[in-house]
């Protein structure tokens, strides 16, 4: 580990979220499990493919929708070389806005080819069907120049489709700050280094790098006790989806001496009913073998067997 | 202020734990419908849309306001988007405001939204980030510590959030658009419910819900040119915000809130709010907030919120009746409940607050906050002009 630039880590967030699609969408997806595409006919008399919701002309909710051709003409395209994850095709090809036959409006979809030389403004093309439609608009795999292949087969009658699953995957590099670095790497030793503000003179663990109240950067280091006082806390006994430490656990704010900001941890090595705001505790480290640049080097936090704090010396801290 | 400014319009939905049967344009747009139909207007009469919710990972769709475009009529007009974590709709309310008062739009149509049933608000709020220990567990794991708080420093007695919680849902029975109709729920079920986030009870938390709430404010002007007779005057609007976190700051009684409060009153020409105020629609997602706001506004004595709970003078009837329509303890769309508190206190004065009306009231509080109570937004409205 090199004390050169900032902390990284790899960070994820994951969520598969259940759309519900509503009367219009949910007739447009029906649709294409029946590997039939609808249109939605416009107040204007024009004819778009999704169906917007509502009229961008009159705002009214769009309820009457068409069927349209499974075939229309390239408006316009571009030629995608590397395509990444979660895209149509995992080999080079196009996007294009395709006018469908019976319809106005362009619809976004890929077309593949392999080549940029085999696509071309006006070029007419075809849907490729999924194999198990699931009404969605994944259904139409892609487009294809169009030629003599078979025609389109209607998919099953099937339930309408009322909602979709749009799973969202983001992969951070996250970076910690250059004053977080210091003290997760100070953790890396098994020291505690806060940052005092030059102006009130708090010092606060972890270090921020300016100071919320003073607005002035932080400069001066201190390095602090690795025990302190419970000011307040919360007992955990709801579970919930990604959560990491079994249930029931106690939450707690913990004052380290030395410093002016309590910090959320972990209480254990006590009944979690025997908690209690003013508590004296200590942190245990996890075997150094184990230790990181991170707060988790402190397994958590537990009684020192000191008489309580006073209230008076932590009020100001809730 | 250049012109003065009234709510003429209040909509809302049904708020549901899932709303399967619309999409988020949909949910939004029965809102909309309601508040324009409420102000005996149509999408050509408005100048300008604004609107709000909590963050985007609690639905996943990033600027949703681009594709709720059409829903909301926006094509050819201004549209803008606020964002104050759960304080939104209180604040998009107030930027709303603030583009009629300023003389800039006759009328403006503004709306907040939530559909939580499309995601996991809690699993949003708790992502574990790299290098600091994973002890996050919601927005009731970051606030009961400081309910426990509160508590300690001001010697309630324990059974105090049970009396809240057990009201709003009373409350929640009287408004037909409340998520939570449980007639049962009694302060002896409360105190029976499990304990989540010790010292906080299952029934002491806000339910997860699909809504939406849109109200239309008009200048002066627009509103003599109406045939609105009972319009909801805007007598002020604060906002403020501080740090989430800072050496000293007081979790219990956040600066910002008692800041916006004291400006708020003075804008509107209150010396002594709890008797000049005839009701307060108040953003309580967890019980024991409304003894902690009652102080943090100044209806109450610093240690004292919790007196006028225990007296019953926050229910209908008492002095400072709280959540008439049943608060953020019985419906929940994140960001659309800080619209909700404002509407709702629109409601009241306006005379249309139907079986949850307080009788004559005059002038009334809407109140939000969000973030780790670092975000503010309040606003008093009156049956009456403002003459000050």
């Amino acid at each position: 580990m090199t004390d050169v630039g900032t902390l990284h880590a790899p960070m994820k967030v994951e969520f598969d979220y259940t759309r519900s699609l509503g009367p219009t969408l949910s007739e447009f997806m029906t649709g294409l499990k029946r590997r039939q595409i609808l249109g939605g006919k416009l107040a204007d008399g024009t004819v778009a493919v999704p169906p917007p919701e509502f009229d961008p002309q009159t705002y009214d909710p769009i309820t009457e929708l068409v069927p349209v051709g499974s075939e229309g003409v390239v408006q316009s395209w571009v030629w995608v070389p590397e395509p990444v994850p979660g895209q149509p095709l995992d080999k080079p090809f196009a996007f294009a806005q395709i006018v469908l036959d019976g319809t106005d409006r362009p619809l976004l979809h890929a077309v593949a080819v392999e080549a940029p030389d085999q696509i071309a403004t006006g070029q007419r093309v075809r849907a490729v069907w999924a194999e198990e439609t699931v009404g969605a608009i994944t259904d139409i795999r892609w487009f294809e120049p169009e030629g003599d292949g078979p025609a389109t087969v209607p998919g099953p009658e099937g339930e309408a489709v009322n909602g979709i699953i749009a799973p969202v995957n983001l992969s951070y590099d996250y970076a910690a700050s250059p004053e977080e670095s210091k003290f997760f790497r100070g953790l890396a030793d098994g020291k505690l280094i806060g940052q005092r503000c030059p102006v009130c003179e708090k010092v606060y663990v972890p270090p921020r790098g300016a100071c919320p109240v003073d607005g002035v950067p932080t400069t001066d280091e201190v390095e602090v006790a690795d025990r302190g006082t419970v000011t307040t806390f919360c007992i955990v006994n709801v579970p919930f989806t990604g959560q990491q430490i079994p249930i029931p656990y106690v939450s707690a704010y913990v004052l380290l001496d030395g410093a002016d900001i309590a910090f959320l941890h972990l209480i254990l090595g006590i009944d979690a009913a025997d908690v209690r705001m003013g508590l004296r505790v200590k942190a245990v480290w996890k075997p150094r073998d184990e230790w990181g640049t991170t707060i988790a080097n402190i397994s958590h936090f537990e009684p020192t067997g000191e008489p309580d704090a006073d209230f008076e010396t932590y009020k100001v801290h809730l | 202020m250049t012109t003065l400014a009234a709510v003429v319009g209040v909509g809302q939905t049904h708020h549901r734990a899932k709303r399967g049967d619309v999409s988020m344009a949909g949910l939004l747009r029965e809102a909309v419908d309601r508040a324009l139909a409420d102000a005996e207007l149509t999408f050509d009469d408005i100048d300008a849309i604004v609107i709000g919710k909590a963050p985007d990972l609690f639905e996943g769709v990033m600027m949703p306001e681009l594709y709720l475009a059409e829903a909301l009529g926006a094509p050819g007009k201004p549209l803008l988007r606020v964002h104050t974590a759960g304080s939104v709709g209180g604040s998009t309310a107030i930027v709303a405001a603030s583009l009629v008062e300023a003389g800039i739009h006759e009328r403006v149509l503004t709306v907040a939204f939530e559909k939580q049933s499309e995601s996991n608000a809690m699993w949003a709020l708790s992502i574990p980030v790299p290098f600091i220990m994973p002890v996050h567990a919601g927005a009731g794991g970051y606030f009961a510590p400081h309910v426990r708080s509160y508590i300690r420093r001001s010697g309630a007695p324990t059974h105090i959030g049970a009396i809240v919680a057990a009201k709003d849902r009373q409350n929640a029975l009287k408004n037909p658009f409340a998520h939570l109709q449980n007639p049962d729920t009694t302060f002896e079920s409360v105190m029976a419910s499990q304990m989540l986030w010790d010292p906080i009870r299952y029934d002491e938390t806000c339910p997860s819900s699909d809504g939406a709430c849109a109200l239309v404010i008009a200048s002066e002007d627009a509103v003599q040119r109406s045939g609105i007779k009972n319009p909801a005057w805007i007598h002020g609007t604060q906002m403020r915000s501080e740090p989430t976190t800072a050496a000293e700051r007081d979790q219990v009684n956040p600066h910002a809130g008692r800041e916006a409060a004291a400006a708020l009153w003075k804008q509107a020409g209150i010396t002594s709010p709890i008797d000049e105020i005839d009701c307060a629609e108040i953003y309580v997602p967890f019980s024991w907030f409304e003894p902690m706001w009652l102080e943090n506004l100044g209806f109450a004595e610093q240690g004292g919120g919790w007196k006028l709970t225990e007296a019953g003078e926050t229910a209908i009837g008492g002095r400072i009746p709280v959540n008439m329509s049943g608060g953020v303890l019985s419906s929940n769309p994140i960001g659309a409940s800080g619209m909700l508190r404002f509407g709702e206190a629109a409601l009241q004065v306006m005379g249309e607050a139907g079986e949850h009306q307080v009788d004559g009231a005059r002038k009334a509080l809407g109140h939000a906050y969000g973030g780790g109570s670092q975000f503010f937004a309040m606003w008093v409205v009156g049956a009456d002009k403002p003459t000050h």
